[in-house]
């Protein structure tokens, strides 16, 4: 399953921190950040608990870039 | 202008203000100290602050580590002026590069403004209310006035009009719509009034599917921008190490070699202007915002891509293999000539059409499509189909026979040999010859240029691929100037037809298959690009290709091959520029020439310019 979220980060090298960062999260097949749409992309392992996932997400973008956004509607 | 960057340039008057005020007055020691901090801190505490959370994060090495470590230690070494400087003009840079790269942003965006806002959903009572169009159901009746777009795909149950396409398809052809008729979201409606039941929802509708296609192609990534996100990750550190090393070594070696004065401050200032240059932040915007400009300009010409990574190897195109119907022809029969003998040309169409009046050959119908008389049933009789042959019919009470020289033969008639290409329809009345009509599917008008541009952007090879008969086949390949052809393919042999090219073409060419995108998907996928044609509405095309061509001309292939190379070009200059001024900054730095100004002039000035010089990508006009 994939998903698209809003996000904010202010500089290009930022994004790519989150990206992988993302990628690395478990629970999370791939991911993939745009920059310049602001736009972050998650494709899910199969069952698995988006909420929850997006939780570590967006906490793990935040260690290593702590200006970051990720708006989780 | 948004909140955030209005802040930031108040905070850089203020903070400006008291640095002129803390330099002109004449104070020294720990007063000037305190009065160079305020500003300093005015202007640059988030920048410490993110340093801070940074480094209890274990994020070293990122830019505001970097820009507070240079101005803490320039404070240090007594160079108040330098630090609060740098702050400052670091601040505006980011600010600068905060406002064009959202300009870009804009820029793009605007010329991808074809989502509507609203949609006029009807009512009880013959009324209608504009509503979002994300809340109208499939199978609602939607309204839409002369002037308004077109927000949902649907079919129109009244009114008639002429739809601009354009913003779909990047050409002002108008198109006229009837009751019936299928009507796609993006269209601007430009004469009547028109009532339409719509068949899908927004999200599905094609003006919704077409921007999520562009926005998430710069999620796929290209190589020359995982090659800059790689670089950068070894550049900073590298940098960062090559500071350390010139603030100690040097000073080290003064001591060894019992020199009198080390010059411990000398070269740390040398070292912090390292650390300002070292930030790869232009690299690493620039590169993704030339094709994000690229795709954005591709799709102004009505030229979907998929990818980066698409835009970026169709400047490798070497090979192209190319479908023939409905990709460089119409894919559409039409009447060609009528030779009529002894009757009238509209005479032989119009026997013609009544002999053909029952079969369901698509030449016959187009016969029929051809005459624009009523057609009278009433009075044709006795129809006979001779299989292999054509027809033989009764009309008004003429025996009328249509069909080939063996149906001609039959009756006793010697047909004329017609040596063009294309299906010659004889026809005879009352046993007497009256002449053909030959049928063909008609090259398309642009056809033949587009073949010519690919030739002279260096493709090596055209392919021309069909499942249709030598005859045709080899003669539109004659037309437009293609040698090589294979002609009655079935679409498992064209899939094999491509894997022969992939298998003998060096690994960086890159071979392009185009296709009408209907019955063309496993050889679209096969390929390394797949480029699908006409796709107004062909949700199967936009699934299957990399690249979608909104309209049904083939120069279009030509152009997004040109607007890769653009794209490209741009961003090699980009990287040799950014690279190249930021390398020579750091030798200059090292030898004590570059100091902090020309240091920040690399980091900022350099990414300003880039950006600028990215955004010619989205230009694509005179293209």
């Amino acid at each position: 399953m994939k998903k698209t979220y809003k996000i904010e980060v202010d500089c290009a090298v930022c994004a790519g921190k989150m990206e992988e960062a993302a990628k690395k999260t478990e629970g999370v097949k791939d991911a993939a950040v745009s920059f310049l749409t602001q736009k972050m992309k998650v494709e899910f392992e199969d069952g698995a608990d988006v909420d929850h996932i997006m939780k570590a997400v967006a906490s793990a973008c935040k260690k290593v870039e702590a200006d970051c956004e990720i708006f989780l509607d | 202008m948004n909140k955030k960057q209005k802040k930031t340039l108040y905070r850089i008057i203020t903070a400006a203000v008291l640095f002129i005020a803390a330099a002109a007055a004449p104070v020294t020691g720990y007063v000037e100290l305190v009065l160079f901090i305020i500003p300093y801190l005015v202007i640059g505490y988030d920048v410490l602050r993110k340093a801070f959370k940074g480094i209890i994060n274990g994020q070293i090495f990122d830019e505001n580590f970097l820009m507070a470590i240079a101005t803490v230690g320039a404070l240090l070494l007594g160079e108040y002026p330098e630090a609060v400087a740098v702050m400052l003009f670091y601040q505006v840079g980011e600010l600068f590069e905060s406002c064009a790269v959202e300009k870009s942003r804009r820029n793009i965006s605007d010329l991808m403004d074809i989502a509507p806002d609203y949609a006029n959903l009807e009512i009880g009572g013959g009324g209608f209310e504009a509503v979002d169009p994300d809340d109208v159901e499939i199978g609602s009746v939607i309204v839409i006035k002369p002037g308004e777009r077109i927000p949902i795909d649907g079919e129109i149950i009244e009114g008639s009009s002429v739809l601009n396409t354009s913003a779909l398809t990047g050409e002002s052809v108008p198109r006229d719509v009837a009751p019936g008729d299928a009507v796609i979201s993006g269209c601007i409606n430009m004469t009547g009034l028109l009532r339409v039941r719509t068949t899908k929802e927004f999200g599905e509708s094609t003006v919704s599917r077409i921007l999520e296609l562009v926005e998430e192609s710069s999620m796929k990534k290209s190589r020359s921008e995982n090659f800059i996100t790689k670089f950068a990750k070894y550049y900073t550190p590298i940098v960062c190490i090559s500071a350390a090393v010139l603030a100690a070594l040097p000073p080290l070696a003064n001591i060894l070699l019992l020199n009198p004065e080390p010059m411990w401050a000398e070269w740390a200032i040398r070292a912090l202007t390292f650390l300002v240059i070292s930030c790869p932040c232009a690299l690493v915007i620039s590169v993704p915002l030339s094709f994000f400009g690229g795709i954005g300009g591709a799709s102004a010409k009505g030229i979907l891509i998929k990818g980066s990574n698409y835009l970026e190897s169709l400047a490798k195109a070497k090979y192209i293999v190319m479908d023939k119907t409905g990709t460089l022809t119409k894919g559409k029969f039409q009447v060609e000539q009528i030779a009529a003998e002894s009757i009238a040309e509209d005479e032989l169409l119009r026997y013609a059409a009544h002999a053909e009046l029952y079969s369901d050959h698509p030449i016959s119908r187009c016969i029929r499509d051809t005459y624009e008389g009523g057609l009278e049933p009433q009075l044709v009789s006795e129809e006979t189909e001779i299989s292999g042959m054509g027809v033989k019919v009764m009309y008004e009470g003429k025996a009328v026979a249509a069909g080939n020289a063996k149906l001609m033969a039959s009756i006793g008639i010697e047909a004329p040999i017609i040596n063009n290409p294309g299906t010659v329809v004889y026809v005879a009345v009352d046993d007497v010859y009256a002449g053909y009509i030959l049928v063909a599917d008609t090259v398309k008008p642009g056809a033949k240029k587009a073949v010519d541009s690919l030739k002279s952007l260096g493709i090596r090879e055209i392919t021309l691929l069909t499942g249709d008969l030598k005859n045709a086949a080899v003669d539109t390949a004659e037309k437009l100037g293609i040698e090589d052809v294979k002609y009655e393919l079935l679409p498992e042999q064209k899939v094999y037809e491509v894997e022969k090219i992939l298998e003998r073409k060096q690994d960086k060419e890159q071979l392009v298959f185009v296709g009408d995108g209907i019955n063309d998907a496993p050889v679209l996928m096969r390929a390394d690009i797949g480029i699908a044609m006409g796709a107004m509405g062909s949700d199967a095309a936009i699934e299957a290709a990399d690249i979608v061509l909104m309209d049904d001309d083939p120069e279009k292939i030509g152009t997004a091959i040109k607007i890769s190379k653009k794209t490209l070009g741009i961003v090699y200059q980009n990287i040799v520029f950014a690279l190249g001024v930021k390398g020579i900054c750091l030798i200059l730095g090292a030898l004590g020439i570059a100091g902090m100004w020309a240091a920040i002039f690399a980091d900022v000035g350099v990414m300003v310019i880039a950006v600028m010089n990215a955004m010619r990508a989205l230009n694509t006009k005179n293209i």
